[in-house]
């Protein structure tokens, strides 16, 4: 905040300006070499869903478009194994 | 020409320990006698289902990866509807980096599985360690999830 108070000395902000640093979203897919996205393994399919058992979005996830829709059929196949539910309350 | 198939069927959880065990032979033999080749065969034991299938809220989970012509598919899912015993079933044709995949899963549980067996045997020292090394890489994963 110091720092940002020098460089904006013509301005005088009444709060200290919130200054937005977002971390850049990456797709863990290919920063982890995955290549195969498994149905049978429900624990790492949650990353992707939300408290209600929806596909999370791209754009909140990361993922590329190609594991995108690898999840979307990983997590469709696991549901239809009882693996993970359709609809639920309070998933994680 | 013979393709990489894995599939996971659901029973349900009535079957004694033999029942269970007369199922997974008939489809194993279903596999043979068509001119498939079991690859490898899983047992998930009883597991809770996500919401209710038939009334049922367990049921028992067996996967078996086989080679088989793709014709046989159609054969193999016949069988699964006509029979009883089976709430619910997927099979899916593994390509090429599933194949992969699965023969990593395959060996990484054939270790855990020989894992504990080999230790107290060989080395009883350096076991605990290994043991605790692992559940702190599973807590990290859970925090970054």
């Amino acid at each position: 905040m110091a720092q940002n108070d020098t460089q904006n000395a013509g301005i005088r902000y009444l709060n200290p300006p919130t200054v937005e640093v977002r971390k850049k979203k990456y797709c863990r897919f290919k920063k982890a070499g995955i290549k195969y996205v498994d149905y049978k393994d429900p624990e790492f399919l949650k990353k992707f869903l939300n408290e209600q058992g929806k596909i999370l979005p791209r754009r909140i996830t990361g993922t590329s478009l190609k594991f995108q829709r690898k999840v979307a059929k990983a997590v469709k196949r696991a549901r239809s194994l009882a693996l993970l539910p359709y609809v639920t309350d309070l998933l994680k | 020409m013979l393709k990489q198939y894995e599939t996971v069927f659901i029973a349900t959880p009535v079957l004694s320990e033999q029942q269970m065990k007369e199922a997974v032979a008939k489809y194993t033999k279903l596999i043979a006698d068509n001119g498939g080749e079991v690859v490898y065969e899983e047992d998930w034991g009883l597991r809770q289902l996500a919401y209710p299938i038939q009334h049922k809220t367990s049921g028992f989970y067996y996967l078996i990866q086989f080679q088989a012509d793709p014709t046989f598919v159609e054969i193999l899912e016949t069988q699964y509807f006509r029979d009883e015993r089976i709430i619910r079933f997927l099979t899916v044709a593994l390509d090429k980096d599933a194949v992969e995949y699965a023969e990593r899963r395959r060996q990484n549980r054939n270790k855990a599985a020989q894992a504990p067996a080999a230790e107290p045997v060989s080395e009883p020292a350096p076991a605990p360690v290994e043991e605790a090394v692992e559940p702190a890489e599973e807590n990290n994963e859970e925090n970054n999830a």
